[in-house]
């Protein structure tokens, strides 16, 4: 077994950035078209719908790995087109990226759901009474009412996409200074018995998480400080 | 501006909303429309506006087809129940917001945000939120954004509705003045009797997606088209033709549906050959009158108001013995109320 290098450690740490870096602003406008489906619309299947997006919390996430190597990996339902145009998914960045944002897919439409909800349309209404067309009506309206609510569910998919673990751990194979992101840097050199490597990765991820926690703090704090009465 | 509503109609699942209603509103008149919940009032101001689709008919604004125009192409104003204020913005703002989506000056937009909070008489509150005011006065800037913008058509839907009965009452009295001044063609939607007749040039009453009767306040109250017109506006005793209490009046008749207004029931304590003997139930005081609730010898019960004078002299209480005659009494024949029934099945 090879030891952790310094240089490992701050590749792991860019993967993680670069995963949680695109799959938060994916997760961030997946999650505002699907919460404005779900909330402005009343359609058949709305429940099934919910209860679909809430799969990644019901699924183990090593399931998920599990499932996204039957259809992409090279014996999977899309193995053989993906062999034929020479892309990579897994034990790789695709693969990596696909599977923290299904993870984390529910959190910002989880949070933004209700917040619509409540605010309900009559003000989108009165704003296009007003002469506002649709892009003025997201900005000036609806963004606004929704803000602290779509800004703690990118927070919250932030650090789910930092501390993904094992859907992760399946599909990217484990390639050490490839495919590691730091969650998998901190098991392995535990594993390793490199107990100074593996807890000080530990609390470079801690840290993330504190930073994220007192900035849900704050937001709280903010949200709660001005009580929307009606 | 006048409006045109020709033929409209809307169907949402298997309720119908709107039965082909028409409807025309007086340029500068300031029109109610009346009716209980799921009268289809909301869903026709609301296709003036422009917010729902309409399956059927067309809808005129001075004279232009404005059917399929988007409701950013009305220059319509709406106030909406809930106000739906954004709760984000200031007063200023929140008046502010329709210039600025129009691209008018700054100095401009100043100028008529000013002027409009003095009209609403709520100068000084305008760098606070909606949150930090009363409803009455929430209602008063939904009014000035709507004005903002300088609507040719006002709608408002239900617009004292969510407030307390004092607030209402000081309310429609302003927006009668507001109107006196201003002249906007502006339709709003109630289902308080009271309120359209006091605020209001002309009563539309609605029932079940169609229009019932069209009319001053007035005519309305005393001449009213349908037997929905006559037992939604004021209180009323409704009887079958038969009843005792017409004696021969002519009304005696088995395919009548008649009906009498409380005060339109005289009480005296004597017979005299043209009265009803009945018999005193209840006594209610309402304050500025008395209910009695009577029993006639045929079983029917019925409701007369007396003044406070008139109860004071005959001393009433409940188990005497009266004798009523009533001064004005509706018919309809009961043929109609089949036909309508019919329609709903």
């Amino acid at each position: 077994m090879a030891t952790v290098t310094t240089r490992e450690f701050l590749h792991a740490v860019q993967l993680t950035a670069i995963v949680a870096g695109i799959s938060v602003p994916i997760n961030g406008v997946f999650g505002l078209c699907a919460a404005w489906v779900i909330a402005r619309n009343k359609f058949r299947g709305r429940a099934l719908l919910l209860s679909i997006l809430d799969l990644p919390f019901a699924v183990s996430s090593v399931v998920v790995g599990l499932m996204m190597i039957l259809v992409y990996g090279n014996n999977g339902w899309l193995g053989s087109v993906l062999k034929a145009s020479d892309f990579k998914v897994i034990f790789a960045l695709p693969g990596i990226v696909l599977a923290t944002a299904f993870i984390t897919m529910p959190f910002v439409a989880r949070e933004v759901i209700p917040v619509l909800e409540e605010a309900g349309s009559e003000q989108e209404e009165a704003a296009r009474s007003l002469g506002a067309n649709d892009f003025q009506i997201f900005w000036r309206v609806i963004l606004p009412n929704i803000r602290w609510g779509l800004l703690y569910g990118l927070l919250l998919t932030n650090a789910r996409a930092m501390g993904e673990f094992g859907a992760i751990s399946v599909v990217s194979g484990n390639i050490v200074g490839r495919t590691h992101t730091l969650p998998l840097l901190v098991e392995q050199a535990y594993k390793n018995y490199e107990t100074q490597a593996a807890f000080g990765s530990a609390v470079i991820l801690a840290l993330l998480a504190v930073i994220t926690l007192i900035f849900k703090e704050i937001l709280e704090h903010k949200t709660g400080v001005k009580p929307e009465k009606h | 501006m006048s409006i045109l509503i020709d033929q409209v109609s809307k169907q949402f699942g298997n309720f119908r909303a709107l039965d082909s209603v028409s409807l025309n509103v007086k340029e500068g008149s300031l029109v109610a429309l009346l009716g209980p919940s799921g009268s289809g009032k909301s869903t026709l101001l609301r296709m003036i506006a422009g917010l729902e689709e309409l399956d059927a008919g067309a809808i005129f604004i001075n004279g232009q087809d404005l059917t399929h125009v988007d409701v950013r192409k009305r220059n319509i104003g709406f106030v909406f129940q809930h106000y739906a204020l954004f709760k984000h913005l200031t007063l200023r703002q929140n008046i502010a917001f329709g210039l600025q989506i129009r691209k008018r000056s700054p100095a401009e937009v100043k100028k008529r945000v000013d002027t409009l909070l003095e009209i609403v008489q709520l100068e000084g509150l305008g760098n606070r939120y909606p949150s930090q005011i009363s409803g009455g006065q929430r209602q008063r800037v939904a009014l000035a954004r709507a004005l903002a913008v300088e609507p040719e058509v006002l709608l408002l839907d239900e617009p004292f509705g969510a407030l307390d009965a004092k607030v209402r009452k000081e309310l429609r009295a302003w927006l009668r003045c507001l109107h006196n001044e201003f002249h906007i063609t502006t339709v709003f939607v109630t289902h308080d009797q009271e309120e359209a007749m006091e605020v209001s040039d002309e009563v539309v009453v609605m029932n079940r997606g169609r229009i019932e009767q069209v009319g001053t306040a007035q005519q309305i109250y005393e001449h009213p088209a349908t037997p929905f017109v006559m037992g939604f506006i004021g209180a009323v005793n409704e009887l079958p033709g038969n009843a005792c209490l017409f004696g021969d009046n002519g009304l005696g008749q088995m395919d009548c549906k008649c009906f009498v207004r409380p005060h339109d029931i005289e009480v005296h304590i004597y017979p005299d050959g043209t009265t009803t003997s009945a018999c005193i139930e209840r006594i209610i005081h309402l304050g500025w009158e008395i209910q009695a609730e009577l029993i006639l010898e045929d079983g029917q019960s019925v409701t007369a108001h007396l003044t406070r004078d008139q109860f004071a002299q005959h001393s009433l209480q409940p188990g005497h013995k009266v004798f009523i005659r009533p001064k004005y009494t509706k018919s309809f024949p009961i043929q109609e109320q089949i036909q309508e029934q019919l329609c709903i099945a």
